[in-house]
C-alpha cells in the first residue's frame, strides 16, 4: 500500500502544475481588470486586490469603441461561420460520398493550402481587394476568412459524414428521393453536432484572426475586435485596467464556444492531420 | 435477379443529360468552396509570386514596373533577413520541442483515471481557445514589470539583475513570445496524443505487465510504437505551422528590439504592412514558400526511406 502513494502523490502535484501554468495569465487578466487605478501600481504583485471594483468594464462598454469592435467581430465571425459551414458541408459530402475523377486534386489543392505561408497573401490581397472597394469592410474579410476556413471545415465535415452509414441515404433513393433530397433530409439532420462543431471552430477561428484585419482594415468604423485592442494599446498604453477589461470581453465569444465544442476537440483537431 | 436486371436496363438506357447531371453532380457540390479557394487563395499566391519580380510600392504611385531579379539580390545582402532565418529556426525548434515535449506528459498524465478528471481536461485544455493576439498582449502584460508579477518573481528568484521588461532585452526577449507560444499550444499536442493513447489496446499493458515489465519497459516497447505515427505527423504539421506563425510575435515585440525576435513570417507581414513595400514582402515571401516546400519534400522522402527500410 505504502509503495503506491508516492506516485499517486506526484501524478496529482504534476496535474496541479498544469493547471496553473494554464489558468494564471487568464487569472491574471481577470485580476487586474477588477483592481481600481489607484492600487494598480502600489499592490503590484498581490494575488487578489484589497478592493475590487468593475469601473473598467463600465468605462470600456459606455466611452470606447469597443462595443463596436465587438458587434463587428461578431458580424464577422458569424458570417464567416455559416458561409464557410453551409459551403464545406457541400464539399465535405461531395468528398465523402462520390468518387469522381478530380477529387485526388481537390483534396492536394485543400491541403497545399494548408501547407503555405498565409501571410504571403497579405500583399496581393490587398492590392486586389482595393480597387473592388472590399477595403475597409467587413464584407471583404468575411470573403477572406471564409477562403482560409474552408479547407480545414471540409476535411472536418468529411469526417463527420464519413461516420453516417451509406445505406441510409441508399434507402431513401430506392423510396424515390434524389442524392439531393436524401442529403438534405437524411443525413444533414444527422450531422447536426457536426455542424455546430465547424460553425464554432470557424467563429473562433475568424474571431482571433489579426494579420489580415490589421491589413485591410483603417479607421474605427469597420475594425474588428483585435484590430481595436492593439490600437488602444499603442494609443493608450497606460490604462491597463481597461485594457484587461476588454481582453475579458474578447475572451467571452471563445470561452463560451470552448464549453460547448469540448467533447468534438479531439476530431476536430485531428481531421486535418488525419483525413485526405 | 429481374430487380438488378431493371437497374441495369434503366442504367444503359439513360439519357445523356441525366448522366450529365449524375457525373457533374459531385464538381456542383465542390464548386462553392473551390470557387472560394481559388479566388481568394490560388489566385493572390500566383499574382504573389508575380510581385516578387516586380517593383511594387503602394505609396509609390510611378512602381510596377518588372526588375526581374533585383530584389532577390537586396534580399541576399539584407542582414536582417539572414537574422529573421536564424530567429525562425530557433522560435520553431523550441516552440516544438516544448510544446510536444510538455504535451507527451500532460497527455500520459491525463491517460491515467483520477477522481476530477473531466474538469481538470477542460481547464488545462482552455488556452487552446483563447485567441492568439490576446495570449500575447496577455504575457506581454505578465512580463511588464509594471502589472506583471513576472519579472519581480524572476528578480526574486535570482534570474534578473532587476525586475525589467523580458521583451525588452535583446538577449532573452525571444523567449518571451516562445513561452506564450508553449503556453497556447500544449493544449494542441496533449489533446491529440491523448487521443492516439487512448486507442492503445489496454490488454497489451496488462499482458506486459504479468510479465514483469516496468513502466519504462512498458512506455518504450508498447506506448511509443503506438505513439509514433501520430507524433510523426503532429510534429511536422506543426512545424510548418509554428515557423509561419507570426502573430504573437507581432503583437509581444513587433520584431524588436533590433529586430531580435523578428522571424521571416513577421518579417514579411513588416515589409508588408509598415513600409507598404508589397514587391520585397513578396520576395521574401517566395524564398519562405521555397524553403517550406524544401523541407516538406525532404520529410516525403524521409519517411519513403524508412518505409523501404521495414
Amino acid at each position: 500500500m505504502r509503495r503506491s502513494v508516492i506516485p499517486v502523490v506526484a501524478h496529482r502535484l504534476a496535474i496541479l502544475c498544469y493547471v496553473v501554468f494554464a489558468l494564471f495569465p487568464l487569472f491574471w487578466l481577470l485580476k487586474v481588470s477588477i483592481t481600481p487605478n489607484d492600487l494598480l501600481y502600489s499592490e503590484g504583485v498581490r494575488m487578489w486586490p484589497s478592493r475590487t471594483t468593475f469601473e473598467h468594464y463600465t468605462h470600456v462598454l459606455r466611452h470606447s469603441d469597443f462595443p463596436t469592435f465587438f458587434k463587428n467581430s461578431v458580424i464577422v465571425s458569424g458570417s464567416t461561420a455559416v458561409v464557410v459551414t453551409v459551403c464545406a458541408s457541400l464539399s465535405g459530402y461531395a468528398l465523402s460520398r462520390f468518387s469522381f475523377r478530380a477529387k485526388y486534386w481537390i483534396v492536394a489543392l485543400m491541403l497545399l493550402t494548408q501547407m503555405f505561408p498565409l501571410v504571403m497573401l497579405v500583399a496581393p490581397i490587398f492590392k486586389m481587394l482595393s480597387p473592388l472597394g472590399l477595403t475597409n469592410s467587413l464584407t471583404g474579410l468575411v470573403i477572406v476568412y471564409s477562403a482560409f476556413n474552408v479547407p480545414f471545415a471540409t476535411f472536418l465535415m468529411q469526417s463527420f459524414f464519413d461516420g453516417i452509414p451509406k445505406d441510409l441515404e441508399e434507402a431513401a433513393m430506392i423510396d424515390g428521393a434524389t442524392k439531393f433530397t436524401a442529403f438534405r433530409q437524411i443525413i444533414l439532420p444527422l450531422t447536426l453536432p457536426g455542424i455546430a462543431a465547424t460553425l464554432g471552430f470557424v467563429f473562433t477561428a475568424a474571431w482571433s484572426e489579426l494579420l489580415f484585419a490589421l491589413m485591410l482594415i483603417n479607421g474605427n468604423d469597420a475594425a474588428t475586435f483585435p484590430v481595436g485592442l492593439l490600437t488602444f494599446v499603442s494609443k493608450f498604453s497606460v490604462d491597463f485596467g481597461q485594457m484587461m477589461a476588454a481582453g475579458v470581453l474578447a475572451l467571452i465569444p471563445a470561452g463560451l464556444f470552448f464549453l460547448l465544442i469540448q467533447r468534438h476537440l479531439v476530431r476536430g483537431l485531428t481531421a486535418g492531420a488525419v483525413k485526405g | 435477379m429481374s430487380l438488378t436486371g431493371t437497374i441495369n436496363g434503366n442504367r444503359t438506357s439513360t439519357p445523356f443529360v441525366k448522366r450529365l447531371a449524375d457525373a457533374s453532380e459531385p464538381y456542383l457540390y465542390s464548386a462553392p468552396a473551390l470557387i472560394l479557394i481559388i479566388g481568394v487563395m490560388m489566385v493572390p499566391l500566383v499574382v504573389g509570386i508575380s510581385y516578387a519580380f516586380r517593383d511594387i510600392q503602394l505609396l509609390n504611385p510611378f512602381s510596377g514596373g518588372f526588375i526581374g531579379l533585383d530584389h532577390f539580390r537586396a534580399l541576399s545582402e539584407d542582414a536582417a533577413f539572414y537574422r529573421a532565418l536564424k530567429n525562425t529556426l530557433w522560435w520553431t525548434g523550441a516552440s516544438v520541442f516544448l510544446q510536444f515535449f510538455l504535451g507527451l506528459i500532460l497527455a500520459l498524465l491525463l491517460d491515467k483515471p483520477f477522481w476530477g478528471r473531466g474538469l481538470v481536461q477542460a481547464l488545462v485544455f482552455l488556452p487552446w481557445a483563447v485567441p492568439s493576439f490576446l495570449a500575447g498582449l496577455n504575457w506581454a502584460w505578465l512580463f511588464n514589470p509594471v502589472i506583471g508579477p513576472l519579472p519581480h518573481w524572476f528578480f526574486a528568484m535570482g534570474l534578473m539583475d532587476q525586475p525589467g521588461n523580458l521583451l525588452s532585452d535583446p538577449r532573452l526577449a525571444m523567449w518571451g513570445p516562445i513561452i506564450a507560444n508553449v503556453w497556447w499550444g500544449i493544449p494542441f499536442f496533449a489533446i491529440t496524443l491523448l487521443a492516439a493513447l487512448q486507442s492503445i489496446p489496454r490488454d497489451l499493458y496488462e499482458a506486459a505487465s504479468i510479465d514483469g515489465a516496468s513502466w519504462f519497459q512498458r512506455f518504450f516497447s508498447i506506448t511509443l510504437p503506438f505513439l509514433a505515427p501520430t507524433i510523426a505527423i503532429t510534429v511536422l504539421l506543426r512545424t510548418v505551422w509554428i515557423s509561419n506563425f507570426a502573430d504573437l510575435i507581432v503583437v509581444m515585440t513587433g520584431g524588436g528590439p533590433a529586430d531580435r525576435t523578428q522571424i521571416v513570417a513577421s518579417y514579411i507581414f513588416t515589409q508588408a504592412f509598415k513600409r507598404l513595400d508589397f514587391g520585397y514582402a513578396s520576395a521574401i515571401a517566395l524564398v519562405l514558400l521555397v524553403l517550406l516546400l524544401a523541407y516538406s519534400m525532404l520529410i516525403i522522402l524521409l519517411r519513403q526511406s524508412l518505409l523501404s527500410k521495414d
